[in-house]
């Protein structure tokens, strides 16, 4: 089988998946105001381990990334549902949602808000989900 | 605000993620199955004492007031259909334990069964137009998986076919809802109810109603049932039982939600087409289940004249025919898991489904052959049994709304599918005893508690059908008088 010679491809992706990763952690927490959010982070998330996946090949990302992508969304589904109870054990309707205004050391007056915790779980189920399908596609014979 | 609605929807999704997570612990996930199934009974139960104390149930979802965010709304009907999911999947729980095969319970079994159920029992409580959509997707995707899981050649067959139909549905029905909010301006099921009255069913809001009926239907296998053979009879048993009793059940329950909530303005059009739909369903269905020899096939026939006649005492719309529709329906659910649980056992101990190569089961196995009888002429409607409560409501409501030849094609496909299980009954269970206990290819051992669980039921509801009948009686009362619907949703401050 050919090997194709891919320096060039390998040296950019190490650099430009942490330029993706901080985009996506940007997107992600901008969503609270202005667009972004989980779901698109959790795509963008999930584009840069699609691009390692394909300039290095599944066993290498996966001896690397020891994580069951399947998972990996259950985990993120069940945060999200987590949060949703956590509106119950207050006395309020399921999915109720509370925030408030915290002075931090580094940050100052920071919004803290409880959605940004479902937001998480979606981000998770998103990045499980669509590596799932990507991973499973390419096994396919 | 009554949290509790939400429980028969996020407890099966808990268990099912956790279950996935712990994939290989396959005593942990039928553990807590069980556990789950049974919960979500109890909450269901416990929903209609509350229902009938202090009437209708609503949760709006994340504090959002009504029209604007989602409601759940459990009233009787819903509440009646989660309590009978959760009883009849219990049952099939038991039953696929000994059946099912470890190799399918390693891949997702129990998880996808658990997500099945958050779909079933999110359609029959939301309140949202569009969240009936997504929950329908939820439980059609989970469908999608088990039917196909185990990948033999047939099942992915028929699993393609089902998949094309399903998905070219739900985009009819995401069109449907499309153009009902492009004309009224609201997805909240009893916003609409009330705004569709306002604006009148014209003609373009009648082209939307038939829209939304013929996906139910298509769902229903209400006339448009040419994809259910096939995908029902590749399935194995306890998946098939499963889908039997509750898939096509959901559809129906959305045709009556939509058709006595929000389009009962011109019953004399909406409901006639349902009431031909449903005659020619019973028809065609009986034809079928009288025309086969084979078990597999007969049994699923069985299912499509069991939503015919359902709808035909919709269609009715009167107090006595939606009362006995809503009988049917719990009584069809126990009993089409029942008979093709039964109907699975006998394929399973033989291995074949052709009902001229079986004979004289009943030397070996008594307690299946008079089980699969009692179902047999439960499914027939013969008193005491509990389909007979809710034919005789049926036919009544038929008859008194004029509808005379609906209520008579009722009863007589009722005769055809007497002999349609009665053939499977005299050819499987009747004569000579061709194979002895060690030619058989499987034991009963473990299969035939869940068929007696659900046997006692039909008896039970059959004899005790006075025991539920104000938690019905209320049922088709709300569904004459969606007031009660509406105002347990919007408050007495009721939007224009």
């Amino acid at each position: 089988m050919r090997t194709p010679d891919d320096t060039i491809l390998r040296t950019v992706t190490k650099i430009s998946v942490f330029i993706i990763f901080t985009f996506a952690i940007n997107l992600f927490f901008s969503g609270h105001h202005q667009p972004g959010g989980g779901f698109i982070g959790g795509l963008t998330f999930s584009a840069a381990l699609v691009l390692m996946y394909l300039s290095f090949d599944i066993e290498t990302v996966r001896k690397y990334l020891p994580i069951d992508f399947k998972v990996l969304a259950a985990i993120g589904v069940f945060i999200a549902v987590s949060t949703g109870i956590a509106g119950i054990l207050f006395g309020k309707p399921f999915l109720t949602q509370a925030f408030g205004y915290v002075e931090l050391p580094v940050f100052g007056d920071t919004e803290l808000a409880s959605a940004v915790l479902f937001d998480v779980g979606v981000a998770l189920a998103v990045i499980g989900t669509a590596v799932t399908i990507i991973t499973s596609i390419s096994e396919d014979r | 605000m009554n949290n509790l609605t939400v429980l028969p929807i996020i407890l099966p999704l808990i268990a099912g993620l956790i279950m996935v997570i712990f994939r290989k612990r396959i005593h942990f996930q039928r553990i807590l199955s069980i556990g789950t199934v049974a919960a979500v009974g109890g909450t269901a139960l416990y929903l209609l004492e509350q229902i009938e104390k202090e009437g209708v149930q609503v949760l709006q979802i994340g504090d959002w007031p009504a029209p604007f965010g989602i409601s759940l709304v459990a009233d009787s009907f819903s509440s009646l259909l989660v309590l009978t999911t959760s009883i009849v999947s219990l049952a099939v729980l038991l039953y696929s334990f000994h059946s099912i095969g470890e190799g399918r319970e390693k891949h997702y079994y129990y998880p996808l069964f658990m997500f099945l159920l958050t779909g079933v029992n999110g359609s029959f409580l939301t309140g949202d137009i569009f969240n009936l959509f997504v929950h329908f997707e939820v439980m059609l995707v989970s469908s999608y998986v088990l039917l196909s899981l185990g990948g033999e050649k047939l099942q992915l067959r028929e699993s393609l076919k089902y998949i094309l139909v399903n998905v070219v549905s739900s985009s009819l029905f995401l069109v449907g809802i499309a153009y009902l909010y492009r004309m009224v301006g609201t997805l909240n099921m009893a916003h609409l109810s009330v705004r569709v009255q306002e604006a009148g069913m014209d003609g373009l809001m009648l082209t939307v109603a038939f829209a939304l009926l013929i996906v139910f239907a298509l769902k229903a296998a209400l006339f448009l049932f040419i994809w259910l053979p096939g995908s029902y009879s590749a399935a194995p048993t306890a998946i098939a039982a499963l889908f039997a009793a509750l898939l096509t059940k959901v559809g129906i329950y959305a045709i009556m939600r939509t058709f006595s909530l929000i389009f009962y303005g011109e019953p004399q059009i909406t409901h006639l087409v349902i009431g031909i739909m449903a005659a020619l369903t019973m028809l065609l269905g009986a034809f079928g289940a009288v025309a086969y020899w084979d078990i597999k096939k007969i049994l699923v026939y069985n299912v499509i004249v069991g939503v015919g006649l359902i709808l035909a005492g919709f269609a009715s719309f009167t107090e006595a025919g939606m009362t006995g529709s809503i009988y049917y329906l719990i009584h069809d659910m126990i009993v089409k898991a029942l008979i093709f649980l039964i109907g699975g056992t006998v394929v399973y101990l033989t291995g074949t489904s052709k009902i001229r190569e079986i004979s004289g089961l009943i030397r070996l196995h008594p307690q299946l052959g008079w089980m699969f009888f009692i179902a047999a002429l439960s499914l027939a409607g013969i008193p005491p049994l509990s389909g007979f409560v809710g034919k005789l409501f049926i036919t009544e409501g038929t008859f008194s709304s004029g509808y005379y030849w609906l209520g008579g094609i009722g009863l007589f496909t009722s005769l055809m599918v007497l002999y349609s299980v009665l053939k499977i009954f005299m050819n499987c269970f009747w004569g000579y005893t061709e194979l002895t206990e060690e030619e058989e290819k499987g034991t009963t051992k473990g299969l035939l508690l869940p068929i007696g669980i659900l046997t006692g039921l039909t008896i039970a509801l059959g004899l005790g059908a006075e025991g539920i009948y104000s938690y019905v009686e209320m049922a088709a009362r709300g569904m004459l008088n969606p007031d009660i619907y509406i105002h347990a949703v919007l408050g007495n401050d009721v939007l224009p």
